[in-house]
């Protein structure tokens, strides 16, 4: 899950990470009214979405006085961003960002994530700040510093220490930074993040070191244990379609095809989407029903899938084990039936109960299209959407 | 011969009293796994399926004798449930919890340094060794004995792998769900490895997706030391970056982990990868012939 820029800055500075002073504001007057009690030299309007890129696209800003403040509020707020990670359609600025104006002497990198090849948390730092660390990694590998952090007693402030030097963090700010990373891994381990990036880390003119920016993800499985950091969930920042299908336990995502896809199984649901796409159709999504998929489940994943106008038609591709296909073949008919069906459908069900299944599906009266194997019925629904 | 599990491992569950716990244990009898008891916290001395209930592993070990357990508990508890195995010594636990924290596996991985215990797992179907031992949720009957290991990342996947390889009269030496998860007990590498000193195991499919760089190793492994050939496949070649596609590991970030470098390192090791998940069993029979291997590995003829 992701969360905006001022939230993750507000944990960070609930556990003593240094941030600049700012506020949230969701109208223009709101970020007059920040911008008034900060009452700072420079002021810094930065527009909060779930993506970043945001100072190119234009929704950063540097206001010199309350005017300016004003005039970048009406200018950010609303708009559109198009940024590398939003895609081409963009995000719209629901809330700014109104932060004290930090003078800039040099920017860092610093960043925690879980390192998969050795089951650790790993702290990354560069000398490389501002810039994306997957650029850095691919043109300067040298310049990233890792510390594999042991779980048993947490990062070291020695292992910070060394990161510090080895970016050349001035040498008397060293223990300012030293303390910055130490909180910063506290907050990784406490909240169950997935990543926690500070980009860029700066040292001020007044020699402070600072996070400029945060980002914060977390662990989807480890929110049962953090009401708090669920509380700050944007749902305007989520697909319609993601949020309603979290809604019923289904893993939905959006894609960009016209092949509506329901599966059973992440990895069957994900090769289930690459042999549409050999046989020269897209799929305009990927969802897992789940082992335990019930009538309502089905039901529901239709109406998500049938919700995206751009859906031609429809693939299920269900390799039935412990759930029989024939419950599976009841709940499409019932969901069919109910979500009066519009556009063509493929079914393929393979496993238990298949004979039984297959016949409940011809049963039904409803023009289903039966396939025999998964490549079979991946070139039938791509000659039908055409 | 098999790997993993045999017709002689003794098994237990942890959550046996659950609902998933006791379907499963269920199927498990059925199948004709030698299952010896469960756990459950607060109901040691009662009996379910005719199997005694035990209040920690510990106690169920010593009574029982055995040396594996399959965890089905809800995910909150799973990480403790795994070292509570580890701690009693077993030598493999499967865990098929599915949404454990990172950060307990990360705990868990490193209660486990220096452990005897085998963790495969979590988020995983499970491990079958054909017409023996079924630990796990995965459906019994598809499967076949025979030749063939499989590893794979996924489980329905898993299935349809198998169900072309049963279809086909070819069948399984044992099959391990390694798990979805980017941090587990097993990886594709330990495995490998046991179907390469595995006499009965004369050829091996390996499924992986999309996430991490566990492909990328095991491509250089098999290339450094694989005698027997391997069948690939890696799921998740339409998937967009930056997003998790069901699997909590399965999600390219950073512009790592892309199916096609994953195809690319395996074709590199002499894995013949499949072009689609459907033609994994004609892979495989393709690989067979040429090496000479397919009608050894044809264990059934109707």
């Amino acid at each position: 899950m992701n969360i905006h820029e001022y939230q993750g800055k507000e944990i960070l500075r609930s556990y003593g990470v240094s941030v600049p002073d700012g506020k949230v504001a969701f109208t223009v007057d709101e970020a007059v009214e920040a911008a008034k009690e900060l009452a700072t030299e420079v002021t810094v309007v930065k527009a909060q979405i779930h993506a970043g890129g945001r100072g190119k696209a234009g929704g950063v800003k540097i206001a010199k006085n309350l005017d300016e403040v004003r005039q970048y509020a009406e200018e950010i707020l609303g708009k559109v961003l198009v940024t590398h990670q939003t895609g081409p359609e963009g995000k719209e600025v629901k809330r700014l960002l109104i932060e004290e104006g930090s003078k800039i002497k040099k920017e860092y990198y610093i960043g925690l994530v879980v390192d998969r090849a050795t089951d650790r948390v790993v702290m990354m730092a560069s000398e490389e700040g501002g810039t994306e660390i997957e650029e850095v990694a691919a043109k300067t590998p040298e310049k990233i510093f890792k510390e594999f952090i042991d779980p048993a007693v947490g990062l070291m402030p020695f292992q910070a220490r060394k990161l510090a030097f080895a970016i050349n963090i001035p040498s008397k700010l060293v223990n300012q930074a030293v303390k910055f990373m130490l909180g910063l891994y506290q907050v990784f381990v406490d909240k169950d993040c997935s990543v926690a990036e500070i980009n860029p880390l700066v040292v001020t003119e007044d020699d402070k070191v600072i996070a400029l920016d945060a980002k914060l993800n977390f662990d989807s499985n480890a929110l049962f244990r953090h009401p708090e950091v669920q509380a700050l969930r944007d749902l305007d920042e989520e697909d319609p379609k993601e949020v309603e299908a979290s809604k019923y336990d289904l893993s939905y995502i959006a894609l960009d095809g016209n092949i509506g896809c329901m599966v059973n199984g992440a990895g069957l649901a994900m090769a289930t989407m690459d042999i549409i796409k050999y046989y020269g159709g897209e799929p305009a999504n990927f969802l897992d029903v789940g082992g335990g998929a019930t009538t309502e489940k089905v039901t529901e994943a239709f109406k998500i899938i049938l919700s995206d106008p751009k859906v031609k038609g429809i693939f299920v591709n269900i390799f039935g084990g412990i759930m029989k296909c024939d419950i599976i073949a009841n709940g499409i008919v019932t969901a069919a039936k109910e979500v009066k069906l519009d556009r063509p459908l493929v079914v393929r069900l393979e496993g238990t109960n298949v004979d039984l299944g297959k016949q409940i599906l011809s049963e039904s009266g409803l023009d289903i299209v039966a396939a025999d194997s998964m490549a079979d019925g991946a070139q039938k629904i791509v000659e039908l959407v055409k | 011969m098999s790997i993993l599990i045999n017709k002689d491992t003794k098994v237990i569950t942890q959550g046996i009293t659950g609902s998933t716990g006791m379907f499963h244990t269920e199927q498990a009898l059925k199948y004709g796994t030698n299952m010896v008891g469960g756990v459950t916290p607060g109901k040691g001395g009662t009996e379910v399926l005719g199997l005694p209930v035990f209040n920690t592993v510990k106690e169920a070990k010593e009574k029982t004798g055995a040396t594996a357990s399959v965890i089905y508990v809800p995910p909150a508890f799973a990480a403790d449930a795994i070292m509570e195995a580890v701690d009693a010594e077993l030598d493999l636990v499967v865990c098929i919890t599915e949404g454990i924290p990172v950060m307990d596996m990360i705990k868990v991985k490193r209660y486990m340094e220096g452990k005897k215990t085998r963790l495969v797992g979590p988020n995983c179907p499970g491990v079958i060794t054909p017409g023996e031992c079924k630990i796990g949720i995965m459906p019994g009957y598809i499967h076949l004995p025979g030749h063939v290991g499989i590893v794979s990342r996924s489980g329905t996947l898993t299935y349809e792998a198998v169900h072309q390889l049963t279809t086909r009269g070819i069948g399984q030496s044992t099959a391990v769900g390694i798990g979805g998860d980017p941090v587990n007990g097993t990886n594709f590498i330990d495995v490998l490895k046991m179907f390469n000193e595995d006499p009965d195991t004369y050829a091996v499919i390996m499924i992986g997706e999309i996430g991490g760089t566990a492909e990328e190793e095991a491509a250089e492994w098999i290339k450094a030391n694989m005698t027997k050939p391997v069948v690939g496949f890696i799921g998740g070649q339409t998937a967009p970056p930056g997003k998790r596609m069901g699997h909590a590991g399965a999600i390219i970030s950073g512009g790592k982990g892309t199916a096609k470098e994953k195809v690319a390192k395996l074709e590199e090791a002499g894995v013949r990868v499949a072009p689609t998940p459907a033609e994994i069993g004609s892979t495989l029979v393709n690989l067979l012939e040429e090496k000479g291997l397919l009608e050894k590995c044809i264990t059934k003829n109707d």
